[in-house]
């Protein structure tokens, strides 16, 4: 009998583990921000001058430069992450070519985003600089236009794999009634297989943006770490992840680095809110099926 | 009409698919092309030379990186099994099934909130930057990966097969450790490769953990090296030789980590759990 107990003692401590760590995962970063917050109070994520020196911080520029990273790169993506499932789970489903079109798609999930920095910095930014030309802005090539081009390239898989697999649950008599009267492909897919795939869809977006929120180095390396208020997407900026990487080990004062734990604390915050939803969403899916 | 925007629909589906993958060409051959000029067996087995002197290697890159995920791995695998075991057991019931959302959620912690979790609970007690607090720091974004992996390998082995174990009295811990866990080795052995290859290119929670170390470090008190990292120096650098070396440093990189995942998917076609 003391097996049986060992071996329930044993398990219990790997769900306590799971418990206690998220657990303790938030306390620290709340206690750690707790300084920033009484100071600064909701000042914090509204003001927009950030000064080490003169210890006055506040992240709008940062949480500006988060969203629109974020919310560019996830139009960009759209397109070409519902081409991708379209592609494999549709048009050429169960084919060789889709195979090793799906395998390809992976791997772009799984180039370590610090060598998506790299690529980007030599390969992204000159691409850039010449837009800027164009437009007739300083052309600094690093910028959040920049890191929303390398961000758009990484959260395809996300999006794709998701969606690609509810697109493959949509059921077969519901395309074969369609099909049976007059439909062509096309309208199949935009009568039959986004209405039935669509909360699917959304949730793989919406992991694909909890992504994007979070990543730090790609966006560190091309983005161009200026504290200022980007006026336009053509101009440098910071997300709340870039610039936690850039000060952290440079914070001095225990404010500084207070406040950059509370930008930690929000973009936690953030993603387990978007990651909570998705979550939701796909179970339902399951559910329902 | 009809005709022509279904046409018009699939060339646009294949077009923007395709499109997808000149990024990922782009990215392996300027790895290969900038990247095969820089490796050779010096390169690897030398360590660092100074800022704008030309030659020296990556070796404390290498060694940073190898130990970093052995230690992490040390960490994580045999919690991650416990967790995964523990998620399993309690799959139909509301414990687990919370449990397992508390999982998902840790999944999708940026890492570079990881890293400033690690900072707080090792870096800041120690006093110092450490090999152990990067190790630890990729423990948490690895224990979340193995716990899930095992838990869905465990749910794929048939109730008859334990029901059979236990009639022939064999106690239920034992079942578990010697029926089940063997039968689904093969899952969880490719959550840990998924894993490691996870992890191995991770640099967001090393920048303040382990920081970096230009001399060969096998200290785990010690601030150490690692191939992401040297690749996020470098290519910051002016120096044009580190630069070259940024892409050096990735190509060794990307080569270990589709080797790591060709591996798995090998294990995963000979080892497939089939009753």
């Amino acid at each position: 009998m003391s097996g049986t107990r060992l071996y329930k003692n044993a398990i219990n401590i790997g769900g306590a583990l799971i418990f206690g760590l998220l657990l303790s995962i938030f306390i620290t970063l709340f206690v750690n921000s707790l300084p920033s917050i009484r100071k600064y109070g909701f000042d914090f994520i509204t003001s927009s001058i950030w000064d080490p020196v003169f210890e006055k911080f506040g992240a709008f520029p940062f949480i500006l430069g988060t969203i629109l990273t974020s919310f560019i790169s996830l139009i960009i993506s759209i397109p070409f992450s519902l081409s991708v499932s379209l592609f494999v789970a549709e048009y050429y489903e169960n084919t060789f070519f889709s195979k090793i079109f799906e395998t390809l798609v992976d791997l772009l999930a799984g180039i370590p985003s610090v060598i998506y920095g790299l690529w980007g910095f030599f390969y992204v930014t000159p691409i850039v600089r010449n837009i800027q030309i164009k437009f007739s802005v300083p052309p600094t090539g690093v910028s959040i236009l920049a890191a929303s081009l390398i961000l758009s390239i990484m959260i395809i898989p996300y999006a794709s794999s998701i969606a690609k697999e509810v697109i493959k649950l949509v059921p077969i008599d519901l395309k074969e009634a369609g099909y049976s009267l007059g439909a062509t492909r096309y309208e199949i897919i935009k009568n039959v297989i986004f209405p039935y795939a669509k909360s699917g869809i959304f949730a793989g977006i919406l992991l694909s943006l909890g992504r994007a929120l979070g990543e730090t180095m790609a966006v560190t390396m091309v983005i161009g770490n200026s504290i200022q208020l980007p006026k336009n997407i053509f101009q440098p900026g910071n997300t709340i992840a870039s610039i936690i990487a850039n000060e952290f080990t440079e914070a001095v004062g225990e404010l500084h680095l207070s406040a950059l734990i509370e930008l930690g604390l929000i973009l936690f915050l953030i993603t387990l809110i978007i990651n909570l939803f998705a979550n939701f969403i796909i179970k339902k899916q399951e559910l329902g099926i | 009409m009809k005709i022509f925007k279904d046409r018009l629909f699939k060339f646009f589906v294949i077009f923007f698919a395709f499109l997808t993958l000149l990024p990922l060409f782009s990215i392996i051959f300027m790895i290969f092309k900038n990247g095969i000029s820089v490796v050779n067996l010096k390169f690897l087995i030398s360590l660092p030379k100074p800022p704008g002197e030309t030659g020296g290697g990556v070796l404390n890159g290498i060694i940073g990186t190898l130990l970093l995920v052995f230690f992490a791995s040390l960490i994580a695998i045999p919690l991650g099994l416990l967790a995964g075991i523990f998620l399993y057991e309690y799959r139909d019931k509301k414990v687990g099934e919370v449990l397992t959302t508390f999982v998902d959620i840790t999944q999708g912690i940026p890492s570079i909130v990881v890293g400033i979790i690690s900072y707080l609970w090792i870096v800041k007690k120690m006093g110092h930057f450490s090999l152990i607090s990067g190790s630890f720091a990729l423990s948490l974004i690895f224990l979340p990966i193995i716990a899930k992996s095992t838990k869905e390998t465990l749910k794929m082995i048939p109730i008859y097969i334990i029901e059979a174990s236990l009639s022939l009295g064999i106690s239920y811990p034992r079942t578990i450790l010697k029926v089940v866990l063997p039968s689904s080795i093969g899952g969880i052995l490719s959550g840990i490769l998924l894993g490691i290859s996870r992890i191995s290119g991770e640099t967001a929670p090393l920048l303040f953990t382990a920081f970096g170390n230009p001399f060969l470090n096998f200290n785990i008190l010690k601030p150490v090296s690692s191939l992401p990292h040297l690749i996020f120096v470098y290519t910051l650098s002016p120096y044009d030789n580190w630069r070259k070396h940024a892409w050096g440093c990735s190509l060794i990189l990307i080569i270990f980590v589709l080797m790591v995942s060709s591996f798995n998917k090998f294990l995963l076609k000979k080892w497939k759990i089939k009753f």
